[in-house]
C-alpha cells in the first residue's frame, strides 16, 4: 500500500511541488495549508510521514509538530520541517519540538525523496 | 466606451499564409479523405473545410452596422455571441444577394473568430482524397484568387474550395487596425 | 529543476497575491497598528516568495528576498525596532520585491544593481545587529567554512563508525534500520551489532535505545556525504566516524559539531525565552486571530465570467420571452404568465448575485495610497495625512481594475499642485499637517470616488494664462470660475513643463479624464481659492451591463448610455439653425446646441431628416458639452447586456459596443463622443431640400465659434459612406 504523507505549507507552489515530487514516486499525498489544518485533516488516522513548512499562519510548524507529537497517535510518526539555508534556529526549535529531521529549500526532486526515503522508507 | 475584449482583436496578427485550413497536399497522405461542405451561389459550387463549420442557419433579419462594407450583411445573434455576416455573392462582385428565409448562413470558425457566410443554399458533404484536390492554375489577370485554395471535381461539378479567413480577411482583420486608429484621430 | 516549471504559474498567482497582502499589511504597519500578527504575515509572506524564488532559480529574487526576510524576521521579534524610518524601508524594498518578481516572470533582466541601494541598506541594518547578538553571523554559513577541509577523497576509501543511538532518537522519529539501509547506498558496508547494552527482558524499557552498531565502509564518497547519513540524528547517538588510517581522533563528528553545538545552546535559549509567548499562544490562535481564517474559497475568474456570460444570455432569453408572451392573450393562460414573471424576478436575482461574486471592496485599490502618499510627501517635504472613507465599497472587478491609475493621478496632482509646503501652511494659518480625503460611495447606481485636499485651490490666474498660451481659449473668453478649474482636463493643458516628476509619468489630466469617459464615467473638479480642490469621479459599477435607452433611426435600433443622457424633445422649426459652414444647431432656452442626426453620421436610409418631426436626444459629454443627437423614436429604458463587437468584427466608429434586445437582434451601442466627432467631420450636407428646413445663422454667437472653425473635413481617415444596403 502507498505510504501516505502530509504536506503542510501555505504555498500552494510549495504543496504542489512537494505533492508532484512525492505522487510520481508512488506516495499518497494529502495536503493542508497550516496547522490547524493539517490536524483536522489527520485527526486521529495515522500517516507514514508529515512533511510541514515552519511559517504558516494560524498555526506554525513547530507549534504543529509540538502537537503531533503529544498525540499518542503520531508521537513515533516521522515529521520533516522545511527550512531554509539560514534557518538553522528553525532546525534546532524544529527539532526540540521533536520533528525527525528537516529538509531545506529550495530543495531538488531528488533530494526531497532522498530524505523522504531516510525516514519513512 | 470600450469593452474588455478590445485587446483580442488587437492582437491577431494579420498573415494570410497561416490560415487554419489551407490546404497542402504534400503534408498530407494522398489517400486521407478530408470533408468538405459545399454550398452554391448561383451555379457555382464552393466548399469549406467540414472542421470549421460550426452550424447552418436559414437567413434571417440581421442588425445592420453603421457604414458597413457592401458585401457585409450586418451582424446576427448567435446564442449571445455577435457574428458579423458576409454576402459571398457580392463579396465575388456578382451583386448583392437578395435573402429570404430559404437562403443559407454557414457559420464558420475562422481563427479565433467566429464569422457567417451567407450563400444561396448547402449543397452536400464532399468526401475526397488529398490527392483529388488540385491547386488552382495560376492566372495573372486575376490577383484575388488567394481565397481559392483547391478544386475538386465532383462528378459533373467543378467545387473551389475557399479559405474563409483569407476571403474575409481584410474585413476582419486588418481593417480592425486602421480602424482602430483612424476612430482615434479625428479631433 | 525543470520538473519545477510547471509550477511557475502558481508561484507568480500565488506572489500577486502575497504582494498585495504585503502592501496591506504594510499600509496597516504605517498607521501605527502594534498587532504582531501583521509583521508576522508580511515576514510569511517574503518567506514563501523568496522559497519559490529559489526553487526557480530566480537567484536575485531569492537573494534580495533573504536579506529582505531577515530585516522582517529581526523587527517581528523586537531585535530591530519598528521604526518610522523602517517602515519606510519596508515599503520600498517591497517595491523592489514587486519589480524583481515582475521582471522574473515577464523574463526581463533587470539592471544588476537592482535594488542593491535597498539590499545595502537592509544589509547594513541586518549585520549592525548582527554584531550585536553575535550569535547570526554563524549561522548563516554553517557548513561553507568546514567543508574545505572534507573534500572529496581520491579512490574508495574506508571508514569506521560506530552508532550508538539514544532515545532520544526514536523520540524524533528516526529509525535505525533506515540508516544504514541509506548508508548502504554510498558502498559496501560490514555492521557489526553490539549487543552489550542490552539488558534482560524484564529490565528492557520500551523507550529506551540499547542496540548500538560498528560499521565498516568502504566508499569512494567524501566524509560529508557519510556525514550527511546521520544529519538527522547527530544529537541523538553517540557517532564517531574515522578514515581507515587516519590518525586524528579529533576530526571526529567535528564539523557538525562544533559550530553548532554553540549556536544551539544560544537558539535553544532563545526559544526558551521566547517560548512563552510563540509556541502556546499560537496553538490557539485558531479562533483569536479571526481575521485570519476566511470562510471564502478561490475561484478562477475564467469560470466567473462565463457565469456572468450565461447570466446575460439568460436575461436576453427571459426578455424575449416575456416580449412574446406579452402578445398573446393572458387570460387563458393565467399560469404561464405567472411563471414568466416569477422567471423575471428570479433571473434579475440572480444576475445580481452573479454581478455580485465580481464587485470587490475598493479597499485593494485604497490600500496602494498611503504608500503613494508616503513617498511623495517625502519627496516634496510636504506634511500630509491621508483619510479613506468607504473603502468597503463594492464595484464589480472590470472596474476595480481600472480605477487605480486615475485616483493615482489626482492624489499625485492633489499633493503636488494642491497642498502647500509646511512653512506656507502655518503662514496661511493652517495646520502645518495638509489632509488628503479619498473616499468611495454609492450614488444611483455609480460608485462615486472624491478626492478632496485642503490645500491651496487652483490658481485661476495661472490657469488661464496657460490655457491662453496653449491657444484653449481667447482672450474675450468668458469663463465661469468652474469652468476655468476645469481647463485642467483640456486636451493640451498638461504640458512638459508642467509635469514635474511627481505629477504623473507624462501623462496629463485630460489622459485622465479621457480614460475615465472610455469606461462610462465622468471626473471633474471643485475648487475654492485657499481652501482647497476637490475631485470628484463617476463611475459605472459594472462594465458587464448598463442601462441604456433604445432609440430608433430608419429601421435599425440603438442604444444611448443613460448617463449621457439630459434630456429628450422635439424641437420647433423656428429653433433650428444653420452655419454657414454647415453646422446645425437648436435653439433650447436661449442656449444654441449642435445638433447631429444619427441617419446622417450612420448614412441610414429611410429616416426622418426634418428635426422637427424626428427627436432630438440632448447628450452630454465632457467633450463637447451638450449635443443634440437626432434620432426617429425613443422606445424605451432598458438594461443591456454589454456585448463586444470586436470579438468577431472590428471596431466600428460611433459604436461602443453592441448588445441584444429582447426581440434577440443585435443593437449597437452608441459612442456619443465618437459621433459627435464624426458629425463635426462631415458636416456638410449636401441635401438641399433639407437644407431648407434650417434657417441661417449668419451672426456667429460667440460661444459657438469653436464650431466654424473645425478642420474642414478630415473625413480621409474616415470610412467612406456606402450606398445603403
Amino acid at each position: 500500500m502507498a505510504k501516505k504523507v502530509l504536506a503542510v505549507d501555505d504555498s500552494k507552489t510549495m504543496r504542489d511541488m512537494v505533492s508532484f515530487t512525492l505522487k510520481g514516486a508512488g506516495y499518497d499525498v494529502v495536503e493542508a495549508e497550516d496547522g490547524l489544518v493539517a490536524l483536522e485533516r489527520i485527526g486521529g488516522n495515522a500517516v507514514d510521514l508529515v512533511i510541514t513548512d515552519i511559517n504558516m499562519p494560524n498555526m506554525d510548524g513547530i507549534s504543529l509538530v509540538k502537537a503531533l507529537r503529544q498525540n499518542p497517535a503520531h508521537s513515533s510518526t516521522p515529521i520533516l520541517v522545511l527550512t531554509t539555508e539560514s534557518d538553522d534556529n528553525k532546525k534546532n526549535e524544529g527539532r526540540a519540538a521533536g520533528a525527525t529531521g528537516w529538509i531545506v529549500k529550495p530543495f531538488e526532486p531528488e533530494k526531497l525523496l532522498k530524505v523522504v526515503q531516510k525516514v519513512c522508507g | 466606451m470600450e469593452v474588455a475584449t478590445d485587446t483580442q482583436a488587437k492582437n491577431v496578427i494579420p498573415d494570410p499564409n497561416g490560415a487554419g485550413n489551407s490546404i497542402d497536399a504534400l503534408d498530407h497522405d494522398p489517400k486521407e479523405i478530408q470533408q468538405f461542405v459545399t454550398f452554391a451561389i448561383g451555379k457555382e459550387e464552393y466548399a469549406v473545410d467540414i472542421m470549421q463549420v460550426r452550424e447552418i442557419q436559414a437567413w434571417s433579419e440581421v442588425t445592420i452596422l453603421p457604414n458597413q462594407p457592401k458585401y457585409m450583411r450586418g451582424v446576427l445573434n448567435l446564442r449571445g455571441i455577435i457574428v458579423p455576416i458576409f454576402d459571398l455573392r457580392c463579396r465575388f462582385g456578382q451583386g448583392e444577394t437578395e435573402a429570404t428565409p430559404i437562403h443559407v448562413v454557414v457559420i464558420v470558425a475562422v481563427k479565433d473568430r467566429i464569422i457567417g457566410i451567407l450563400v444561396d443554399r448547402v449543397s452536400d458533404i464532399l468526401k475526397v482524397e488529398y490527392s483529388e484536390i488540385r491547386k488552382v492554375p495560376d492566372l495573372d489577370d486575376q490577383e484575388d484568387q488567394d481565397h481559392i485554395v483547391g478544386l475538386v471535381t465532383a462528378g459533373d461539378r467543378m467545387v473551389a474550395l475557399l479559405d474563409a479567413a483569407c476571403l474575409f480577411h481584410a474585413e476582419i482583420i486588418e481593417k480592425t487596425i486602421d480602424v482602430a486608429d483612424a476612430s482615434k484621430a479625428p479631433q | 529543476m525543470d520538473e519545477y516549471a510547471q509550477f511557475k504559474a502558481t508561484y507568480f498567482a500565488e506572489c500577486s497575491e502575497l504582494l498585495s497582502d504585503v502592501e496591506s499589511q504594510l499600509s496597516e504597519l504605517s498607521t501605527g497598528a502594534d498587532d504582531p500578527e501583521v509583521l508576522h504575515a508580511i515576514f510569511r509572506a517574503v518567506h514563501s516568495i523568496k522559497a519559490g524564488a529559489g526553487a526557480f532559480k530566480y537567484n536575485k529574487l531569492a537573494e534580495f528576498s533573504h536579506e529582505f526576510e531577515a530585516l522582517l524576521d529581526r523587527m517581528r521579534d523586537g531585535r530591530i525596532a519598528v521604526t518610522e524610518d523602517g517602515v519606510n524601508l519596508l515599503f520600498r524594498a517591497s517595491d523592489i520585491l514587486a519589480a524583481m518578481v515582475e521582471a522574473a516572470e515577464s523574463g526581463d533582466d533587470l539592471a544588476n544593481d537592482f535594488g542593491s541601494q535597498i539590499l545595502d541598506e537592509i544589509t547594513i541594518i541586518v549585520k549592525g545587529e548582527a554584531k550585536s547578538t553575535s550569535s547570526e553571523a554563524n549561522g548563516t554559513t554553517p557548513a561553507a567554512a568546514t567543508n574545505a577541509d572534507t573534500s572529496t577523497p581520491q579512490g574508495p576509501v574506508v571508514y569506521h563508525i560506530s552508532f550508538a543511538p539514544k532515545a532520544e532518537l526514536f523520540k524524533h522519529a528516526n529509525e535505525p534500520l533506515l540508516i544504514i539501509r541509506e548508508l548502504k547506498t554510498l558502498g559496501e558496508v560490514e555492521a557489526l551489532p553490539s549487543l552489550q547494552n542490552l539488558p534482560s527482558l524484564q529490565a528492557m524499557d520500551g523507550e529506551e535505545a540499547y542496540l548500538a552498531w560498528d560499521f565498516v565502509i568502504r566508499t569512494e564518497a567524501s566524509l560529508e556525504d557519510v556525514e550527511e547519513v546521520f544529519e538527522f540524528v547527530t544529537e541523538d547517538c553517540d557517532l564517531l566516524i574515522e578514515l581507515q588510517g587516519d590518525m586524528t581522533p579529533d576530526e571526529v563528528i567535528p564539523e557538525e559539531g562544533t559550530p553548532t553545538e554553540a549556536t544551539v545552546l544560544e537558539y535553544a535559549q532563545h526559544a526558551i525565552a521566547k517560548g512563552s509567548d510563540t509556541a502556546a499562544p499560537q496553538a490557539a490562535a485558531g479562533g483569536a486571530k479571526a481575521t485570519a481564517k476566511v470562510s471564502s474559497i478561490r475561484v478562477d475568474l475564467d469560470r466567473i465570467d462565463r457565469l456572468v456570460n450565461m447570466v446575460g444570455e439568460l436575461v436576453i432569453t427571459q426578455s424575449m420571452l416575456s416580449q412574446q408572451t406579452s402578445e398573446l392573450p393572458s387570460d387563458n393562460m393565467p399560469n404561464m404568465v405567472r411563471g414568466l414573471e416569477e422567471l423575471a424576478l428570479h433571473t434579475r436575482e440572480l444576475q445580481e448575485s452573479v454581478m455580485a461574486i465580481r464587485m470587490q471592496p475598493v479597499k485593494s485599490v485604497f490600500s496602494r495610497m498611503p504608500r503613494l502618499v508616503r513617498e511623495l510627501s517625502n519627496k516634496l517635504s510636504k506634511k500630509v495625512n491621508l483619510n479613506t472613507i468607504g473603502e468597503n465599497t463594492e464595484v464589480d472587478k472590470t472596474v476595480i481594475e481600472e480605477i487605480s491609475d486615475p485616483i493615482t493621478h489626482m492624489i499625485r496632482n492633489s499633493l503636488d499642485h494642491g497642498l502647500e509646503p509646511p512653512a506656507d501652511r502655518i503662514e496661511a494659518g493652517k495646520p502645518e499637517v495638509g489632509t488628503i480625503t479619498l473616499s468611495a460611495e454609492h450614488r444611483g447606481g455609480r460608485i462615486v470616488i472624491t478626492i478632496a485636499d485642503d490645500g491651496r485651490g487652483i490658481n485661476r490666474e495661472a490657469v488661464l494664462k496657460r490655457a491662453l498660451e496653449r491657444g484653449l481659449i481667447t482672450e474675450n473668453s468668458q469663463l465661469t470660475d468652474d469652468e476655468i478649474d476645469n481647463m485642467i482636463f483640456a486636451p493640451g493643458f498638461s504640458t512638459a513643463e508642467q509635469v514635474t516628476d511627481i505629477s504623473g509619468r507624462g501623462v496629463g489630466m485630460d489622459v485622465v479624464r479621457r480614460n475615465i469617459q472610455s469606461l462610462g464615467g465622468r471626473v471633474s473638479i471643485q475648487s475654492t481659492p485657499g481652501k482647497g480642490s476637490r475631485f470628484t469621479m463617476t463611475l459605472p459599477l459594472t462594465l458587464a451591463v448598463m442601462d441604456g435607452m433604445i432609440v430608433e433611426a430608419g429601421t435599425e435600433k440603438y442604444v444611448i448610455p443613460i448617463t449621457n443622457i439630459v434630456e429628450s424633445l422635439r424641437p420647433s422649426r423656428e429653433a433650428l439653425k444653420r452655419l454657414p459652414n454647415g453646422q446645425r444647431l437648436v435653439r433650447i432656452r436661449g442656449q444654441y446646441v449642435p445638433l447631429c442626426a444619427l441617419h446622417h453620421v450612420f448614412n441610414i436610409p429611410g429616416a426622418r431628416k426634418d428635426p422637427a418631426k424626428a427627436l432630438v436626444v440632448l447628450v452630454e459629454s465632457e467633450e463637447f458639452g451638450t449635443t443634440g443627437i437626432v434620432v426617429d423614436r425613443l422606445l424605451g429604458q432598458q438594461q443591456v447586456v454589454i456585448k463586444s463587437l470586436e470579438s468577431n468584427y472590428r471596431p466600428v466608429p460611433g459604436v461602443s459596443a453592441a448588445t441584444i434586445l429582447g426581440n434577440g437582434k443585435v443593437a449597437p451601442i452608441l459612442d456619443i463622443e465618437a459621433i459627435y466627432r464624426i458629425s463635426q467631420s462631415k458636416k456638410k450636407i449636401e441635401d438641399d431640400e433639407e437644407e431648407l428646413v434650417f434657417g441661417t445663422l449668419n451672426d456667429v454667437p460667440e460661444e459657438l465659434e469653436h464650431l466654424t472653425d473645425m478642420p474642414p473635413s478630415s473625413s480621409s481617415t474616415m470610412p467612406q459612406p456606402t450606398a445603403g444596403s
